[in-house]
């Protein structure tokens, strides 16, 4: 069916695989607040939410459906229309991520072979550096709209906190391209899941914890979260918003979590590769779902890892904050950067 | 029309549209995001010419960490409408009048400039864009002027810290 020189088949393939990926997302981002409670729980001694449900697992339909029912309030002195842009732009960005993530490798069904990813582009990596770049408009549109100092004050530490380590973050980025040569995420998934190849941990270990983080840093996690400290800023940016706008917020940061993950996963941990076996053994749409659910175990363990952390190191000063971005990481990941290149010229002969 | 034309036609009056906003907003923080839209239509139209490169690098450095800057700049001097001091009209007029002139000598560049006219837009076939054929112009046939411009560029950054350092 071609009208407009137009496969429009494929359009329906990929507006389905948009809608399924952006719900599940959605979904997982909803369990992900409910996990950050219990492992807060956990780590600090105590039950946690156990009351709506069994073990508690209808809390977060509580909270979202609290939220929702909340009063709609926009301050009189609010920039009305950019109030509103504020939430919408912070989830926009953090959802647009996954549009180049490998979630698996393809399934066939009613004859049609269907790649689980929604855009295989060759700039895939330096797509999400600039979706990530993007996510400093909705922190800085929200809090300057709210029309209060504090506002102002915690998004510019947003924004500068973010363009701060988004430099790190490329450095280390481009360590990563050196080594695969392709900018393309699938590409790189699949040279690490080539056999007698190992992931990209091995051969990037300092890029991968300044790619962690910076990731950590650029979802404004304890211990930095500057933006949202409250001893010093009252609430952070979104202190005016209230209701799902609020939530919106609050919501972006676990999506940004997740999807910073599986980031990481594709590009340092070997994405849908599942280690010691080889997948061209097995029928492709087992392939397909193992590897998926290998993906997802990947996800869920560095999500752990975001919230262990998050409740174990207390908060950075922010000329700390500022040190550890420019005067560490930079310099590492340039150091990084040369020892990579000079191991590659070496390797080349 | 094809799909290539509509989404051409769809990008430059979207562009042409938010720049012209960019003009008429009273609040220098609307202008910045409507410029923000501009470059987000400039970098549409890089990708119909199949430059995915230049269109994310575009939309990383201008509309990313630029824009950002000047958003922060707008910010910290909390600069409204009412605070923009107010012009004579024949500023405004004199303002017309050049504008209106430079605008007449791009026309007229454009017009007669050999090397564009009769040429076809290479729409899906072009591969300069693309990051491998760009790398290795820039650094083959390019190289001097690439290096020379990275200096330009450390020295921007050094009278920035000079300037900003008072003691």
């Amino acid at each position: 069916m071609t009208l407009l020189a137009f496969d429009w088949i494929l359009l329906l393939e990929k507006l389905i695989l948009i809608a399924i990926i952006v719900f599940a997302s959605l979904g997982i981002a909803l369990y992900t607040t409910f996990a950050e409670r219990k492992v807060a729980a956990i780590l600090q001694d105590r039950p946690g939410p156990n009351r709506a449900g069994p073990f508690g697992l209808f809390q977060p339909f509580a909270d979202g459906l609290k939220l929702i029912m909340k009063e709609e309030i926009i301050p009189n002195t609010a920039n009305k229309a950019l109030f509103v842009l504020g939430p919408g732009l912070a989830m926009t960005a953090a959802l647009m991520t996954c549009a180049v993530i490998p979630w698996s490798s393809s399934v066939e069904l009613f004859g049609r072979k269907i790649d689980l990813q929604i855009a295989d582009i060759n700039i895939g990596i330096l797509y999400i550096f600039g979706v990530v770049s993007m996510g400093v408009y909705g922190i800085m549109i929200g809090g300057w709209a709210s029309n209060n100092k504090f506002s102002l004050m915690s998004a510019l530490r947003g924004a500068s906190q973010a363009i701060s380590y988004e430099l790190a973050m490329g450095l280390s980025l481009i360590a990563v391209l050196m080594v695969s040569g392709s900018l393309s995420l699938r590409t790189i998934v699949d040279q690490q899941m080539a056999a007698g190849s190992m992931w990209n941990i091995a051969y990037q270990p300092l890029g991968f914890i300044i790619f962690f983080v910076c990731a950590m840093a650029e979802c404004n996690r304890t211990p930095f979260d500057l933006p949202e400290a409250e001893n010093e800023l009252n609430f952070g940016y979104h202190q005016e918003y209230s209701s799902m706008k609020l939530g919106f917020y609050l919501f972006s940061e676990y999506i940004n979590m997740i999807m910073s993950s599986a980031v990481m996963a594709s590009l340092f941990l070997g994405g849908f590769d599942i280690p010691f076996l080889d997948e061209s053994t097995l029928a492709p749409n087992t392939a397909a779902i193992l590897g998926l659910l290998a993906l997802l175990t990947k996800i869920v363990f560095f999500v752990f890892v975001f919230m262990w952390i998050r409740w174990t190191i207390p908060r950075f000063r922010y000329d700390q904050l500022m040190d550890l971005g420019w005067k560490s990481l930079i310099p590492l990941a340039l150091f990084n950067m040369l020892i990579t290149g000079a191991f590659i010229l070496w390797r080349q002969g | 029309m094809s799909t290539i034309q509509i989404l051409f036609f769809f990008l430059s009056t979207l562009a042409i549209f938010s720049s012209i906003m960019v003009l008429v907003s009273k609040n220098p923080v609307h202008s910045v995001l409507w410029l923000i839209a501009v470059f987000f239509a400039i970098s549409g139209h890089y990708i119909l010419l199949n430059a995915q490169f230049l269109a994310i690098v575009n939309l990383i450095v201008y509309a990313g960490a630029i824009m950002v800057l000047f958003l922060f700049v707008i910010m910290l001097m909390n600069l409204n409408a009412a605070t923009e001091p107010r012009k004579n009209w024949w500023m405004k007029l004199t303002g017309v009048v050049s504008g209106g002139c430079f605008l007449m000598v791009l026309v007229s560049l454009v017009r007669q400039a050999t090397e564009i006219t009769g040429k076809n837009v290479l729409m899906k076939t072009g591969d300069i864009g693309l990051i491998k054929n760009l790398g290795k112009a820039l650094f083959s046939d390019f190289v001097v002027p690439f290096e020379i411009s990275s200096v330009l560029f450390l020295s921007a950054m050094v009278g920035a810290v000079v300037i900003g350092k008072k003691d």
